[in-house]
């Protein structure tokens, strides 16, 4: 298939929504330490206390986003680095880091992409307070993992 | 076994402390590590520090990665040094790119503490 087919069209079509599932579940197990598997649709969100969110640009456009609560997004911190997690930005940092390697072990699972979709640094907003809209306005493909007891929200947006 | 001085290059100070553990883990032992959140810190360390390896991210503000493995070459201190890019770009084109630009080693994020070994330990066997 051409990749000049829409992204999101191609999402659909050939079903990303595994390969978003696998890409989150192998970089939890090698780099965080922890089996995950996807929960139940019926999980509730996490209230997103802490998000992260790298642009995906090129063949494939959109964002794609980590969500979880404060004490999940330590655990991740402590799960990659061990205990010397010490600060708040080594905890941003660490959950930014899993955006970014979900992101791109996602992109290097699909064909037909070989270096036409970059990625952008990731960011990461912590607090409560906020909403995120993305205006990608395209298919939606949604993973939430437990991870020790509590949800984390991945989602890829993708541009129409 | 001789120790080894590394240069470790990625905007995230995560990464460089689970880049710099993995070493450990693959039985490297290290003398010493700097540390640079870019590729223009990473010239202005190799200009103030003799390193026998440099492990080297791609995506990173200011400079990245493979401008950084373009430009070490003019500084005295990384001539012949190995560098290898540790990074999410996992295109066939990145590769090709980074390897033509001089790196000697590809690892793709997530990585293994194994996959680390595989790909340094025989970079570095004339110094061990």
């Amino acid at each position: 298939m051409s990749v000049d087919t829409s992204a999101a069209v191609r999402s659909q079509e050939e079903n990303w929504q595994p390969v978003l599932e696998l890409a989150v579940e192998e970089v939890f197990e090698i780099m965080v330490g922890c089996r995950v598997k996807p929960a139940p649709i019926s999980e509730p969100k996490p209230n997103g206390e802490f998000t992260a969110m790298i642009g995906l640009a090129g063949s494939l456009c959109g964002v794609l986003t980590v969500g979880c609560d404060a004490q999940t997004a330590r655990q991740l911190a402590k799960g990659m680095l061990g205990d010397i997690v010490s600060s708040k930005d080594q905890v941003s940092d660490a959950l930014g880091e899993i955006c970014n390697m979900v992101a791109g072990n996602f992109k290097n699972k699909l064909t037909g992409m070989d270096g036409r979709c970059l990625l952008s640094v990731p960011t990461v907003i912590s607090g409560g307070e906020y909403q995120f809209r993305s205006l990608a306005a395209g298919n939606v493909l949604d993973v939430c993992v437990l991870f020790e007891g509590a949800p984390v929200a991945v989602r890829l947006e993708l541009h129409g | 076994m001789e120790k080894i001085r590394a240069l470790i290059v990625d905007d995230s100070s995560v990464m460089r402390k689970i880049v710099e553990r993995s070493l450990r883990q693959a039985g490297i032992e290290l003398e010493k590590v700097v540390e640079a959140s870019n590729g223009r810190e990473a010239l202005e360390a190799l200009r103030e520090n003799r390193v026998d390896l440099i492990l080297c991210d791609i995506n990173m503000p200011i400079m990245d990665g493979l401008e950084f493995v373009q430009q070490m070459h003019t500084v005295e201190n990384a001539k012949g040094v190995p560098v290898v890019m540790i990074t999410t770009e996992g295109s066939e084109s990145h590769v090709v790119q980074a390897l033509s630009s001089g790196a000697r080693g590809y690892i793709r994020k997530p990585f293994t503490p194994d996959q680390v070994k595989e790909h340094v330990l025989p970079l570095l066997r004339k110094k061990l």
